[in-house]
């Protein structure tokens, strides 16, 4: 069931959008539990069983517990979101998710008033990840939001793309997609999101900090130390295809500039 | 002994104009595959990737030559100019890829050379490379006499350059950057006379 009813209010930022065929969305993807070249995860990743799945809710929540996807996704409803996705490696793509928001989620688990931010873990199955018998990162993966950025209607679980269900390589079955944000905090194959007070660890940030900040937003005027953010090459475009100009909060800053108000974005990269 | 011996035997009937023709054919394919979508849907940077690794691949080949011969006896020396040749090729073509294709804009360029430690780094193994390639030929040889040996010992300096390069522009610490800057202190080390000394000793 795809419906774009409820994005219509706030579509203005994904019109004249052309998503990236299926064939780039899934051959050309960053997930490490899988292998660092860019092509490991469209080979690996069918290693990976995503059914039966369970998804541990925890912290500081009125209904903790592990939900069984279906009776995480049941009542949601999914639509489709056409999002601009940017790399901090500076590529990007369109991607016609299906997805529903995150707050929907935290309503119904019902978040504690000393929440203030909600952290997420990515499966960890060493056996079935061949990327993760390297120590790259220190695993399971690790990814935070803010409760407000959680609660965002931008932020999404993702269990689709184009209407079918989510490949294993983009984060099968079920996935953040966080628009504003650089592509890692849209964390993949989720197995637990806990409501918690403290900023949590998140996995690039304790990799290099001075590389990768906890909030991660997209910003054409903070460079990353090694390369600039300012432009970014649409993948897809072939071998002659220019850079164009990144977008302050990839394009959502009508939407999100609010949740930063006051905030020096230098410092809080 | 005899296997050193025979493959040194079987390689001096190998002309040299085959190793270039060999080591040049992928740089060919690579740019076709990656018009016609043989690379992926970022073929840009997956053949800016791909000629450089084939580039520090070619630059170890090349430092192994010397003591290949030294301590193993095989000698490939007649191959070691078009061997570094080749290995100039793939970085100038590495090069341009990254400058005509990739960035496209000068004020960029300037940007990254001066803003990026691997960029600068990268950028001055290639400066390192630049005068050992225009006195490879027979007649600077000649012409420079004992300094060509010393001029041409940059490549010590150019090829650790062009691993600490890749080292630093991949995410986090990964093991294949990290093998190859390990194969070239290797063999960079085995040209100290006290490691040099050792292996012949035994």
């Amino acid at each position: 069931a795809v419906s774009l009813g409820a994005i219509a209010g706030r579509g203005r930022a994904t019109e004249g959008l052309e998503p990236n065929s299926f064939e780039d969305i899934t051959s050309y993807n960053n997930f490490y539990e899988f292998g660092t070249g860019k092509e490991d995860p469209a080979r690996y990743a069918h290693e990976m069983t995503t059914a039966p799945w369970s998804v541990t809710i925890d912290g500081m929540v009125d209904k903790p517990g592990s939900y069984d996807l279906a009776a995480l996704t049941d009542g949601m409803t999914i639509e489709e979101r056409i999002y601009r996705f940017r790399c901090v490696e500076a590529w990007s793509m369109v991607i016609p998710w299906n997805g529903f928001e995150l707050r929907g989620l935290l309503d119904r688990v019902g978040v504690q008033p000393g929440a203030k931010y909600v952290a997420f873990e990515t499966l960890y199955r060493p056996d079935e990840m061949r990327g993760t018998r390297s120590r790259i990162i220190d695993w399971p993966y690790r990814e935070g939001l803010r409760l407000d950025e959680a609660m965002h209607p931008l932020t999404i679980l993702a269990t689709g793309l184009y209407g079918k269900p989510m490949p294993n390589q983009n984060g099968a079955p079920i996935r953040l997609v966080v628009p504003w944000k650089y592509g890692f905090k849209s964390i993949k194959s989720i197995v637990r999101i806990s409501l918690v007070a403290e900023q949590p660890e998140t996995s690039w940030n304790m990799i290099a900090p001075n590389e990768y900040g906890f909030y991660s937003n997209v910003n054409p005027a903070v460079d990353h130390p090694r390369w600039s953010q300012a432009t970014e090459r649409r993948v897809g475009g072939g071998l002659f295809a220019a850079r164009q100009d990144t977008l302050m909060f990839n394009g959502y800053e009508d939407e999100v500039a609010g949740l930063y108000e006051g905030m020096d974005l230098k410092r809080f990269y | 002994m005899d296997l050193a011996a025979e493959v040194t035997r079987r390689a001096r009937r190998v002309p040299v104009w085959v190793i270039y023709v060999l080591g040049l054919a992928p740089m060919g394919w690579l740019f076709w595959l990656g018009l016609t979508g043989g690379l992926g849907p970022e073929p840009i940077k997956a053949l800016e990737h791909r000629y450089g690794l084939i580039a520090l691949q070619l630059l170890v080949a090349g430092l192994a030559i010397t003591p290949l011969c030294r301590i193993a006896r095989v000698n490939l020396m007649r191959f070691r100019r078009a061997v570094g040749l080749l290995a100039f090729a793939y970085v100038t073509a590495h090069l341009l890829v990254w400058l005509l294709l990739d960035l496209r804009s000068l004020s960029l360029i300037w940007q990254d050379l001066v803003k990026r430690p691997y960029v600068t780094i990268g950028m001055a193994g290639f400066a390192c490379l630049v005068p050992l390639a225009l006195t490879s030929n027979d007649r600077s040889v000649r012409a420079l006499g004992p300094r060509w040996r010393r001029l041409h010992r940059l490549t010590y300096v150019a090829v650790p350059l062009g691993a600490v390069h890749f080292v630093m522009l991949v995410k986090g610490w990964q093991w294949e950057p990290l093998a190859y800057l390990a194969a070239i202190l290797g063999l960079l080390a085995l040209r100290l006379r006290l490691v040099r000394s050792a292996f012949q000793q035994a």
